[in-house]
């Protein structure tokens, strides 16, 4: 097993580690806040949260440019932040604020910043798996070297929109790096009910594309299997099926109780993905406990700033809800 | 001048778009290679190689799925639909992505995409090859839908409709493939939502889409002088040009719409709803919409022509509508 300083210099790690924490962090600090507003006995909305799957985005996210494009989906805060969506325009979006990433139009599963390459999160599963042949092959026409990802789930990988995306892609041998992050779960359905076996990174040969099963809650696996995936396209040689094995802390969303297994759950908990790598840092000599202490205060500090500043921001203003509807 | 049938006018708009900005780029089934099942695109990839003119797998929804990222990413897609009742495989791009992907982004993406297919009646093609589709577009925000009834007019339309920075349907009836006109040569524009009064007259104002305008010319000409008829074509049926239609009615005061879908919740439903709004003082019949039997398509040749309006069809509605002139006996 490689080092983490075999992989990835020093700044870099620790910039990862600070997303890592900052995704998990937002998302437990977003779900108090709808917790906050259901005592008021207001509409506490239904986030999906994307804690114990950071280890795929941001193994991803690290290999990516903002000339990328990422086509994320209903469970999208992570691959929002790992692309880089300014903090303070997520959670004022989250909050339906006039100064969020969208000026209160898309939401939680619909956070767009194209100049990032953040071409938004879908309510619709498996929609995103469609629209990235279109960002693949504009990179291809325009003669780029950008490479386009999309993130689905296990109930995604059921989707015919997945299967005549790969189709496309393998001819056209388009630069897409096919993000299916397995936790287990679609909504409250177990894996078994949902695919007749067991590592759906088999089906890639299929589309004329390598596939690769990877530990999603290694942060140095997914970024090695994200690298690869992304020089292949870049080099002009197509497409790339990854299947990263997680698991989300949370059930499917706010509104849906726990159903899993507690030997599941904790068997899974104990693969942190957070933990892992700092521990694995710390191991390594690679970062000490005080410096990683101080990111996570840091993500603290910054996430306090971010609600509060969303929180005083004004609602969007109805007299504004058709402003520029058409493009001229 | 020279004479021009609605193949060419498709070709030709393209083409010269295509010339223009190298962001347009056309993609379809049989587009490439064969030059389009229609014969619409002949050359097109040959002048502009297989970049730009480019055969899609038989897989509608990543046909349209890849024209609106494409469109997010800077392009200008067409995209070809062969038969548009085949776009119910790509519905989840048409309507949960397409049409809303501006908005929920806040304004941030432009998607200058067109999606253009053929639809219609009339040949036998049967229930799944036969459908008028357009109220579905018409009915989901964030589309604009294009109806063209002459070849000029689609050439022009069509071009508008690539220029466009807006997600737009163009949608050309079958049965006009047969259709020559004589049109200018060069180039040459049409507005998007700008109807077309074909036609002035003082009885009663037709609004007809696509190929029921000139099967509407069929009955006005069966008519005689009979009845004055004020024809117009709206070309762009979303968003809709109301103010020419509502000026007329205000002038006949009485509204025939005849269109080839069927009438429930069609076009026409949502013309008689703003001409009854706006105009209601001005109406001296009730509002009338002339659109198919709510069946599907069958087959046979003569059932088609009972499901569908025909010229004797609209002739007899029109004089249902318009009381004999004083004089005349019913």
């Amino acid at each position: 097993m490689n080092k983490v300083a075999d992989v990835l210099n020093k700044d870099k790690a620790l910039w990862i580690y600070k997303r890592m924490v900052l995704i998990r962090h937002f998302e437990l600090r977003m779900q108090q806040l709808c917790l906050d507003k259901k005592k008021a006995g207001e509409n506490p909305g239904a986030l999906h949260s994307y804690e114990g799957q950071e280890a795929i985005s941001m193994g991803i996210s690290a290999c990516l440019r903002d000339d990328d494009c990422v086509f994320s989906t209903h469970r999208g805060h992570g691959h929002a932040l790992s692309k880089g969506l300014n903090l303070r325009l997520t959670v004022a979006e989250l909050m339906g604020k006039a100064a969020g990433c969208c000026r209160g139009r898309g939401g939680s599963m619909h956070l767009f910043d194209p100049k990032i390459g953040l071409m938004g999160g879908n309510g619709i599963v498996g929609g995103g798996l469609p629209l990235v042949l279109g960002a693949g092959y504009a990179a291809k026409y325009k003669g780029t070297d950008r490479v386009a990802v999309a993130y689905f789930g296990d109930g995604g990988a059921s989707q015919g929109s997945l299967h005549e995306s790969m189709n496309l892609a393998g001819i056209w041998k388009l630069p897409i790096i096919y993000v299916l992050e397995n936790n287990v779960y679609a909504a409250t359905t177990h894996f078994r009910y949902q695919c007749p076996i067991e590592n759906v990174a088999e089906r890639a040969a299929g589309y004329a594309m390598p596939g690769e099963t990877v530990p999603g809650n290694d942060l140095i696996a997914c970024y090695q299997a994200a690298d690869r995936a992304v020089r292949r396209a870049r080099a002009g040689e197509g497409a790339t099926f990854l299947e990263f094995k997680t698991y989300r802390h949370r059930t499917h969303c706010m509104v849906i109780p726990e159903h899993r297994p507690q030997a599941e759950r904790d068997e899974w908990h104990s693969k942190d993905p957070i933990l892992i790598f700092g521990n694995r840092m710390m191991d390594e000599g690679f970062a000490g406990e005080a410096e990683l202490k101080k990111i996570v205060a840091e993500v603290d500090a910054e996430l306090e700033d971010a609600v509060q500043f969303a929180k005083d921001s004004p609602y969007p203003d109805p007299a504004t809800l058709t402003e520029g509807f058409w493009a001229n | 001048m020279r004479m021009m049938n609605l193949a060419q006018a498709i070709c030709e708009a393209v083409d010269e778009e295509m010339a223009r900005d190298e962001n347009v780029c056309l993609l379809g089934e049989d587009v490439g290679v064969f030059g389009g099942v229609w014969g619409t695109y002949p050359r097109l990839q040959t002048k502009y190689g297989e970049r730009r003119v480019w055969d899609t797998p038989l897989s509608e929804s990543a046909i349209v799925g890849t024209a609106a990222g494409a469109a997010m990413c800077g392009l200008r897609p067409i995209a070809e639909i062969m038969y548009f009742d085949f776009v119910t495989c790509a519905m989840d791009p048409m309507i949960n992505q397409i049409p809303k992907a501006r908005f929920m982004s806040g304004n941030q993406l432009t998607l200058p995409l067109t999606i253009i297919g053929q639809f219609g009646s009339g040949s036998s093609e049967a229930a799944q090859h036969s459908q008028s589709l357009e109220a579905w577009f018409i009915h989901t925000p964030g589309w604009k839908v294009v109806m063209p009834s002459s070849v000029y007019d689609t050439k022009g339309l069509l071009k508008s409709t690539i220029r466009d920075n807006n997600p737009v349907v163009f949608l050309w009836n079958r049965s006009l493939y047969e259709v020559k006109e004589e049109v200018p040569d060069g180039e040459w524009i049409v507005p998007l939502s700008q109807a077309n009064v074909v036609r002035e007259g003082t009885d009663i104002t037709v609004v007809a889409t696509s190929f029921m305008v000139s099967q509407t010319q069929k009955a006005i000409e069966s008519l005689g002088d009979e009845i004055s008829v004020e024809l117009i074509d709206p070309r762009t049926v979303q968003p809709l040009d109301v103010r020419t239609i509502l000026e007329s009615v205000e002038k006949t005061g009485r509204l025939l719409v005849v269109h080839e879908a069927p009438a429930i919740c069609g076009f026409g439903a949502e013309v008689v709803r703003q001409v009854v709004y706006h105009s209601f003082d001005y109406l001296d019949a009730q509002p009338v919409v002339l659109g198919a039997m709510h069946v599907p398509m069958p087959f046979a040749e003569n059932l088609e022509r009972t499901v569908v309006p025909q010229p004797k069809d609209i002739a007899e509605k029109i004089r249902e509508i318009v009381p004999a002139r004083a004089g005349s006996y019913v």
